[in-house]
């Protein structure tokens, strides 16, 4: 092959995947995403009219952590994805388990489990509003009918938390299981196989080894709904705006309500707690649940 | 294998415990829509008096000068054309990112986990929208769905790319294909299944996006239908009828798109979630 050719073959490779097949997104992205997170890092240290700002320090941070209604927000936000996330890899787990094994119907239960993932969580959460109502609601005049005085779901403050966080899981437990039923069928039959050799149960099946080896799935699905957890805000605005009092109110909701009177600089500043909370929560959560396992 | 009592027993155990927990809340959407206001405010699990399903449509759909006309248009435009360019920029990302290996690859995989995690800074944004002129516009939000949701398609086109031969592209190259054609012609035909797994799981989650179009489409004139349904929620305070009329309009394209894709929504998000 003579020089030239090398050449015109370098000339021809160099551009078959080119550079700037990144600059439409990049720039979309940078523009509308990454400049107001750099942004935002300024503008949390401000009190701002989106006119001026006026450089306040680290006041608005200050003020995050000594009005209790904003400590209670950043709880509530642990708590909230805590809870829902739990919830969701312990429920999405053995409904996978069920819905993996020989089972009639399969089809339809997959579908009715998962069908809520893709209703609009506004409508959703409607829903469960008008269900939850203390007197009014499907729920309490059902069980009134057996005799148990249901709960204040939403208007009792020690309950509105947990009341949104059982909607959430409903809405979203449809996804961990797919999750978790696509991890489940990974799984070898060999090991089964192994196991029923050696006299195993289903319950010592089931925990040494359907749990060990669905390991990945589990880190997915606690990443996934642990995030979401903690940035929820459609769900809580659309069923309690945080009430009653600021007893459901996350990070996120704060967000908006400080957004909404106009306090835009403590606004930007809860933007960067809860920036700060993901990261802190989660890094090193995801490196703990892909840590390679070891032998005993 | 014979099926056992106990897992007859078990199967039907199932059946009824979902049936109560995932299908009641949603016949309770559907028989409140049938209802008159009269009935329907009583909000209990009854079969309706009457028929009156299309006078309730009727009702909310012209609610506040047809509102949920001007909503569904402005949706289905928002959708339609934000997963469009998300499907052009992010295969494209995806085929250079899985192809070319260089220094820039791990700053690019950071930004796209960053892009997943970190919840985008929403008055500094409607700050800059406001200065590109792009605020309470349509062009503005199909650009915000577009940077936002860019990390979860660009993962999923990442990971069937890299499946695809590259072989292919230099076979291409030789029988005299420039650049642009081996990507267009060649390569996003074959992503054919990922998109459909990207436009199915796209346009659901941007024709039920709420909080975006709340923070960065002010306005009657803009509404979207996940917005109209929160500000008709003080109208209908009292005729929960027509509320939720409302709530079924919203899940019919949902469900529509269930029917069609319920594999490839499956397949999408597990892929795109096991893989990332």
């Amino acid at each position: 092959m003579t020089a030239s050719a090398v050449a015109t073959l370098k000339t021809q490779r160099r551009p078959l995947y080119p550079g700037w097949f990144y600059a439409p997104a990049a720039v979309v992205y940078s523009v509308l995403f990454l400049a107001p997170t750099f942004a935002s890092l300024y503008f949390s240290l401000t009190r701002w009219t989106l006119f001026d700002a006026t450089f306040i320090g680290f006041d608005n941070f200050a003020q995050f952590f000594r009005e209790p209604f904003l400590i209670q927000g950043l709880v509530n936000t642990v708590i909230y994805a805590v809870i829902t996330s739990g919830l969701k890899v312990v429920i999405g787990m053995l409904l996978a388990v069920m819905l993996t094994s020989q089972i009639m119907a399969r089809g339809y239960l997959r579908s009715v489990i998962f069908f809520p993932v893709l209703v609009s969580t506004i409508g959703v959460g409607m829903t469960f509003t008008v269900l939850m109502h203390p007197t009014m609601g499907m729920i309490n005049q059902t069980l009134a009918m057996i005799g148990i005085k249901g709960p204040g779901w939403l208007v009792d403050p020690k309950l509105a938390l947990f009341s949104v966080a059982l909607v959430d899981v409903w809405k979203g437990v449809g996804l961990a299981t797919v999750i978790y039923i696509a991890g489940l069928v990974a799984i070898p039959k060999d090991y089964y196989e192994a196991a029923r050799i050696d006299g195993a149960t289903k319950l010592q099946n089931f925990f040494y080894v359907t749990l060990p080896l669905s390991r990945p799935a589990t880190a997915t699905v606690i990443t996934l709904s642990f995030i979401g957890g903690l940035r929820t805000f459609d769900l809580i605005w659309a069923m309690t705006k945080g009430g009653p009092g600021f007893a459901s109110d996350t990070v996120a909701s704060v967000i908006y309500k400080q957004y909404q009177a106009g306090f835009y600089g403590l606004s930007t500043a809860g933007n960067v707690v809860l920036f700060i909370l993901i990261a802190v929560l989660v890094v090193p959560l995801t490196m703990v649940l892909n840590r390679k396992q070891g032998h005993e | 294998m014979k099926t056992s009592r106990a897992s007859l027993f078990g199967g039907f155990a199932a059946i009824a415990a979902t049936f109560v927990v995932f299908v009641i809340p949603f016949l309770f959407i559907i028989l409140m829509a049938f209802k008159d206001k009269q009935q329907s405010a009583l909000r209990d699990f009854s079969w309706p008096n009457g028929f009156h399903l299309f006078e309730n449509v009727y009702e909310v759909v012209k609610t506040r000068n047809w509102m949920m006309i001007t909503a569904f248009i402005n949706s289905t435009l928002i959708t339609v054309i934000s997963v469009t360019l998300l499907i052009v920029l992010a295969a494209m990302v995806g085929f250079v990112l899985a192809r070319r290996k260089t220094r820039w690859n791990g700053l690019i995989e950071f930004l796209i986990l960053a892009g997943l995690m970190i919840p985008p800074a929403v008055v500094p944004t409607i700050w800059l929208l406001q200065g590109l002129k792009l605020f309470g516009t349509l062009h503005g939000m199909i650009l915000i769905q577009v940077a936002y949701n860019l990390p979860f398609s660009i993962i999923l086109y990442r990971a069937f790319i890299a499946t695809i031969p590259r072989e292919l592209d230099e076979a291409a190259v030789i029988d005299g294909a420039r650049p642009l054609d081996v990507f267009f012609r060649i390569i996003l035909p074959l992503l054919w299944p990922v998109t459909v797994t990207n436009i199915v799981v796209q346009s659901v989650g941007i024709f039920n996006d709420f909080t975006n179009p709340l923070y960065y489409l002010p306005g009657n004139q803009n509404a979207t239908v996940q917005l109209t349904l929160y500000n008709f929620q003080s109208q209908f305070s009292t005729a929960y009828n027509l509320l939720f009329t409302n709530i079924l309009l919203i899940t019919i394209p949902p469900l529509i798109v269930f029917m069609f894709f319920n594999r490839q929504i499956v397949a999408g998000m597990t892929a795109g979630a096991v893989k990332g």
